[in-house]
């Protein structure tokens, strides 16, 4: 039996994007820049795809770029905004201190090019208030990128409101929507969004494929450079088969993201009231403003990873954070953002749902999540000074 | 029986988990994960624990059919090891991390993982030999002498050891490249490593200054009298017994006898300024557990690569020791640790202290 409850990590592909990419491998493999017929019929597949991916988010075909995914569509919306603003002598640019890394360290180059880097404060329930984007912003500010919701404690950013303040100051605003695509609503107009990112393996679309949207006249600036594949802003020979898959997983998610949410919001809540009942333990980011999905705990006295490990003997599929195990550093940046201390921040565990989890599912996962933290908590001498009173509890 | 196999991508290792197999236990495999590559300048695979020696490590664990995990223990090596490895040289001491990496991170913090998991046995591809003999468990040199790696295994406890096991301690090096080799796997003839593993072609100056923040400790070269002989440039460079890259011109060679973090000075004297006969040891571990009551005789080894000389040894309180060689002893250095043993047995070590005499 396997419990997979790591779908911020990544998801299972749906029936219908591998339905959907499957002609596109060995009946319609032609390269769309061929002049001759099979390129022909792939090029009218892309401009399909475009389309039904345009329309899911409230945008027009040639306002997309197909890119290998979210960490792609940071690195170029960021870089492309801050080209245009260094053009104009602006070389500020606003952010929170828990985004995704690869707008963090995006903006770190840009900083070391002389770029001034703020990064906003995220409170204790990890949002971040449109007013502090309104106060933050100066005369040479020329970006804005706050995420629409959070990959570790899922909290949703107020992107509408962020949009107006810089729609009203003449600011562009970059959201990273890679956890939210497919999951919340997405309008670029009504939430006055001018760059936005996403990646289709985080709805059940296949791995390495992703969209930058950037509204009509804003200039990209090329990551890659070669071929005059997706009007010259990215070279390289669109991945059809992937775009396909793409396209029909994110349709098939935004029909359903009204029933799914309800559906999610059920299971994440009786997990949530299921684990607080775990003494010392506590809940990371809004219990409310949070991806439908997302369930986020610290418990005190042990390390995250043990739990994972014990867990997975249990096949519980779950993670303490960011997908990197051996790729990035403890404890998680975005736990230390919304004020858990060090020592905190490691007993992490993130669960995130998909609509396939199950009601059974979820109570084997609270019996077992208790199970273990209990096991952890009687070998840890952390835990034995904490009962003893010889340390005292940060979590009450 | 459960086995948790600390693999680091090398070939002892990947044997480790072969012959734990073969006798039947249940075997986990991992790697601990102990820095960031990028911090330490690394890009080669000279060193254990790189990103490749995960993939590798995985690959056999993979071949085996065994579960295999990363570790993350990036912030306890930092804490635990390298901030001590930096800390050491600024003042002066030369550290062995290697020790404290066993002591701290395999023997700590993964011992308590194998626990964790249930496993009743911690497994390395140290050379080394456990045995129970009379309720007791003995630390043992390697049959390997040229690969014996039981100085760096100085700390262990008796708790320690009735829970471990080194499956190639009664091997030699050539035999396990051998038997590697005739089960197909990918590290066969990996080159064994060198080096300190978070310090790349050790360069440790220049990876100290990388992690200590503040100002490089300048100073004099000062002869045995206190007469300066030139300047130096940070005193992380130097250790104990050092010839090379003084850049001092004398009638005959020179080396680093002294160093004094306070006033910034390096002594500088002739080679026989390096030899003294005693040894302050201080953080001692007896491996037994029982401190002996009297000064007895044995043989002890003050660096790894060193043949074990004849001393007299005194305990003085439960975890100090005081050695006196027969032989006076080339750059006795601070830092640097002091085992002793009792023929092939490791009666226990500590961190050398002082010198004198």
């Amino acid at each position: 039996m396997q419990i997979y409850l790591d779908n911020a990590a990544t998801t299972k592909m749906s029936a219908a994007a591998i339905e959907a990419m499957l002609p596109y491998m060995d009946t319609v493999y032609g390269n769309p820049s061929s002049l001759h017929s099979a390129g022909q019929v792939a090029a009218e597949a892309l401009t399909d795809a475009r389309q039904r991916i345009a329309a899911c988010i409230g945008a027009s075909p040639k306002e997309i770029t197909f890119t290998s995914g979210g960490s792609e569509s940071d690195n170029q919306a960021i870089l492309s905004a801050a080209r245009l603003g260094e053009r104009r002598g602006k070389k500020h640019i606003i952010s929170t201190a828990f985004e995704h890394h690869a707008v963090l360290h995006t903006l770190a180059k840009l900083e070391k090019e002389g770029f001034e880097i703020t990064l906003l404060d995220v409170h204790e329930n990890g949002i971040v208030l449109s007013q502090q984007v309104a106060e933050a912003i100066r005369d040479d500010t020329c970006l804005v990128t706050v995420m629409y919701a959070n990959n570790e404690i899922g909290t949703i950013q107020p992107i509408k409101e962020i949009g107006a303040v810089c729609r009203e100051k003449g600011i562009l605003f970059h959201t990273d929507a890679v956890q939210a695509a497919g999951h919340l609503h997405i309008d670029v107009q009504e939430q006055n969004i001018d760059l936005l990112s996403l990646s289709a393996h985080k709805f059940h679309g296949p791995k390495g494929i992703g969209v930058l949207y950037a509204r009509k006249g804003i200039p990209l600036t090329n990551v890659i450079e070669g071929g005059a594949q997706e009007r010259g802003k990215r070279a390289g020979t669109e991945n059809i088969p992937a775009i396909m898959g793409m396209a029909a997983a994110l349709e098939e998610a935004c029909t359903h993201i009204d029933a799914n949410a309800k559906k999610l919001t059920v299971l994440r809540d009786k997990l949530i009231e299921g684990l607080s009942q775990i003494s010392h333990s506590v809940l990371n980011g809004d219990a409310k403003q949070r991806l439908p999905g997302n369930v986020n705990f610290c418990f005190e006295g042990i390390e995250g990873e043990s739990l994972l490990l014990l867990l997975d003997d249990k096949g519980i599929c779950a993670s303490s954070g960011s997908a990197c195990t051996s790729g990035s550093l403890d404890p998680s940046h975005v736990l230390l953002a919304i004020g858990r201390v060090h020592d905190i921040a490691h007993g992490s565990l993130r669960l995130s749902l998909s609509e396939e989890t199950t009601n059974e599912e979820i109570e084997y996962t609270i019996k077992a999540v208790a199970e273990v933290v209990e096991y952890l908590r009687s070998m840890s001498p952390i835990w034995r000074d904490l009962i003893s009173g010889k340390k005292e509890f940060v979590i009450k | 029986m459960k086995a948790l196999i600390a693999m680091s991508g090398g070939v002892d290792s990947a044997l480790a988990a072969k012959f734990m197999l073969d006798q039947g236990y249940d075997c986990i495999g991992c790697t601990m994960k102990l820095y960031q590559n990028e911090d330490a300048g690394i890009s080669r695979s000279r060193t254990c624990c790189s990103l490749e020696d995960v993939e590798d490590a995985r690959s056999v664990a993979y071949k085996l059919g065994i579960p295999y995990y990363v570790f993350n223990f990036t912030d306890a090596f930092y804490d635990l090891v390298i901030r001590k490895f930096v800390e050491s040289y600024q003042n002066g001491i030369t550290p062995n991390p290697c020790i404290d990496c066993n002591r701290y991170m395999k023997f700590d913090k993964l011992y308590m993982r194998a626990r964790i998991l249930g496993c009743d046995y911690l497994v390395t591809g140290h050379y080394a030999r456990i045995e129970k003999q009379g309720g007791k468990f003995l630390l043992k040199k390697a049959v390997d002498e040229t690969k014996d790696q039981s100085y760096v295994l100085y700390s262990m406890t008796q708790e320690q050891l009735a829970h471990t096991k080194f499956p190639l301690g009664n091997l030699r090096k050539a035999e396990v490249r051998q038997i590697a080799k005739q089960n197909g796997f990918v590290n066969a003839d990996k080159p064994d490593s060198q080096d300190i593993c978070f310090v790349p072609n050790g360069d440790y100056g220049s990876m100290i200054r990388l992690y200590a923040k503040d100002a490089q400790t300048t100073g004099n070269f000062v002869d045995k009298q206190g007469n300066i002989l030139g300047q130096h440039s940070d005193i992380i460079r130097y250790t104990i017994g050092q010839r090379r890259g003084l850049g001092i011109s004398a009638s005959e060679p020179l080396y680093v006898c002294g160093i004094s973090p306070q006033s910034g000075n390096i002594v500088l004297g002739r080679e026989c300024d390096l030899f003294c006969k005693e040894a302050e040891i201080a953080d001692f571990n007896w491996i037994s557990g029982d401190v002996p009551r009297n000064g007895f005789s044995c043989k002890a080894k003050i660096r790894y690569r060193q043949q074990e000389q004849p001393a007299h040894v005194t305990p003085i309180g439960n975890s100090r020791v005081r050695i006196a060689f027969e032989k006076p002893q080339r750059a006795i250095t601070p830092g640097q640790a002091a085992v002793l043993y009792d023929g092939d047995i490791v009666l226990g070590g500590g961190t050398i202290l002082s010198s004198g005499a």
